[in-house]
C-alpha cells in the first residue's frame, strides 16, 4: 500500500489510453450510428410518404372508375337514343317510300283506268258509229249527213 | 518455497509486487507487474474496439459492432443523464476507456490465483507477479488523481479563473467575507475527500476480493474436505464477484461523469 512512481507510470498509460480513445475509438462508431440513425428516419419518412402516395392513388383510380362509369352509362343512353332515332327515321323513310309507291300506283292505276275507258269509248263510238251507220244505212245519204256524224264523233272523243 | 509455506507467507506472497527502482529514495520504485498488466489490457480493450469501429458501416452491423454499439450506447446514455453539453468531445469517451479498461483490470481478479502464480513462476519466470492492478493503489489513486485534475481543469475552463475562486470561497454557504474561511475549509474537505474515496473504493472492493480468494485458497492446504470447500465457496464467491468486478467498473466511471459534470456546472 506505498505510493510510488507507479502511480506516475499508471496516470500516464491511463491519459495515452483516454487520449486513444478519445481520437480514434469515440469518432467513427459515433458517425456510424449516427449516420444509421439518418438513414433510418430517411427510411421512415419515405414509408410514410409513400403510404399517403398510395392512400392518393387509389382515391385517384376510384374517381377516375367513377368517372368511367359514369361515361359509359352516358353513351349506352345515348346509344339507345340514337337507335330510337334511327328507327324512327328508317320508319319515317320507309312510310314517305311506301306512299311514293302507293301514290304511284294509284296514278298507274288511273292512268290505265283512263286509258281503258278511252279504249271502251272509242270501241263504244266505234260500234256506235257502225251500228249507227247500218241502221242509217238505209235512211241517211252519208254525204248529207256528214256533218252532223263528225260533230257526234268529236263529241264522243 | 514450498518448505517454508505458511498463511503468512503464502500471503504475503500474492500480495507482493514485482519492483524495480528507477531512482533513489522509495518513491522511484515501480511495481512493474501492475503497470504490464494494466498497459497490455488496456491495449487489448481500446485496440479491439478500435479494431471494431474501424470497420463501423452505418448498414446492417455485424454482430462484434452491435456489441459495441450497445457497450457505447449504455455509456452514452449515463452520460446523457448526468452531463448536459458536448459529452462527445471528451467526457463520453473517457468514460468509456475508463469503464473497460476497469473492467477488464477488475476482471482478472477471477483468474484462479495459484494457477496464475505457477504459471508466472515457471512459464516467465517471475517470482512476484500480480494479476490484478486494481489491487495496487496505485493504479486506482493515479485514474482518481487524474480524473481529480480534469475537474480542476475544466472548473477553470468553464468558469474562468475568478470563478473558479469565487466558487471556492463564496459556496455553498454565501457571499459573506465572514464565511469566507469556512467555504474554503468546506471545498478543501470536499477536493480532498473526492479523489480519495474515488479511489479507495475501487481498490478496498477488489483487495478485499482477492483476500477472500487468497483465504479461501489456504483452506486447501487443510486436507481432501477442505480442498472440496474451498473449491465450492471460490466458485460461489467467483460468481458473486462478477456482479462485484462489473459494478464497481461501472460506479468508478459514474463518479467520473458526476465529477466532471459537476465542474462543468456552478453551484
Amino acid at each position: 500500500m506505498n505510493i510510488n512512481f507507479t502511480l506516475i507510470s499508471q496516470a500516464i498509460a491511463f491519459s495515452i489510453f483516454v487520449w486513444f480513445t478519445v481520437k480514434f475509438v469515440w469518432p467513427p462508431l459515433l458517425r456510424a450510428i449516427e449516420e444509421r440513425q439518418k438513414q433510418i428516419a430517411d427510411g421512415l419518412a419515405a414509408g410514410e410518404r409513400g403510404k399517403k402516395e398510395l392512400e392518393l392513388a387509389g382515391q385517384r383510380s376510384s374517381d377516375v372508375l367513377k368517372d368511367a362509369k359514369q361515361r359509359a352509362a352516358d353513351i349506352v343512353i345515348q346509344a339507345e337514343k340514337r337507335a330510337a332515332e334511327i328507327i324512327d327515321e328508317a320508319k319515317s323513310v320507309a312510310k314517305v317510300e311506301g306512299d311514293r309507291i302507293i301514290a304511284g300506283a294509284k296514278a298507274e292505276i288511273a292512268h290505265e283506268i283512263f286509258s281503258a275507258k278511252e279504249d271502251l269509248r272509242q270501241q263504244v263510238s266505234g260500234l256506235v258509229l257502225t251500228g249507227a251507220a247500218k241502221i242509217l244505212r238505209r235512211e241517211i245519204d252519208a254525204k248529207a249527213h256528214a256533218d252532223l256524224l263528225t260533230a257526234i264523233e268529236a263529241e264522243l272523243k | 518455497m514450498a518448505a517454508e509455506l505458511t498463511p503468512t507467507s503464502y500471503i504475503n506472497h500474492h500480495l507482493t509486487n514485482m519492483t524495480i527502482t528507477v531512482g533513489d529514495g522509495s518513491f522511484w520504485t515501480l511495481h512493474l507487474d501492475t503497470l504490464v498488466m494494466s498497459v497490455i489490457l488496456g491495449i487489448m480493450g481500446m485496440g479491439s474496439l478500435w479494431l471494431v469501429v474501424r470497420k463501423a458501416t452505418p448498414g446492417v452491423p455485424s454482430k462484434t459492432q452491435a456489441f459495441v454499439e450497445l457497450l457505447v450506447d449504455f455509456i452514452d446514455s449515463q452520460v446523457k443523464n448526468t452531463f448536459h453539453g458536448n459529452r462527445h468531445a471528451f467526457i463520453a469517451p473517457a468514460a468509456l476507456t475508463i469503464f473497460v479498461w476497469v473492467l477488464l483490470l477488475n476482471v482478472m481478479d477471477l483468474l484462479p490465483i495459484d494457477i496464475m502464480a505457477w504459471v508466472y513462476e515457471h512459464v516467465f519466470g517471475l517470482h512476484n507477479w500480480r494479476s490484478v492492478p486494481t489491487t495496487d493503489v496505485n493504479t486506482t489513486f493515479a485514474l482518481a488523481l487524474s480524473i481529480w485534475f480534469l475537474t480542476i481543469f475544466f472548473s477553470i475552463k468553464v468558469k474562468g479563473l475568478g470563478g473558479w475562486m469565487h466558487e471556492l470561497f463564496c459556496t455553498p454557504f454565501g457571499t459573506n467575507i465572514i464565511l469566507w474561511p469556512l467555504n474554503l475549509l468546506f471545498n478543501m474537505i470536499e477536493y480532498i475527500s473526492k479523489p480519495l474515496s474515488h479511489s479507495l473504493r475501487l481498490f478496498g472492493n477488489i483487495y478485499a476480493g482477492e483476500i477472500i480468494f487468497l483465504l479461501l485458497g489456504m483452506w486447501a492446504a487443510t486436507g481432501v474436505s477442505g480442498a472440496f470447500f474451498s473449491a465450492v465457496l471460490g466458485a460461489g464467491w467467483a460468481i458473486f464477484h462478477i456482479l462485484i468486478v462489473s459494478l464497481q467498473a461501472f460506479i468508478f466511471m459514474m463518479l467520473t461523469v458526476v465529477y466532471l459534470a459537476m465542474a462543468h456546472e456552478s453551484h
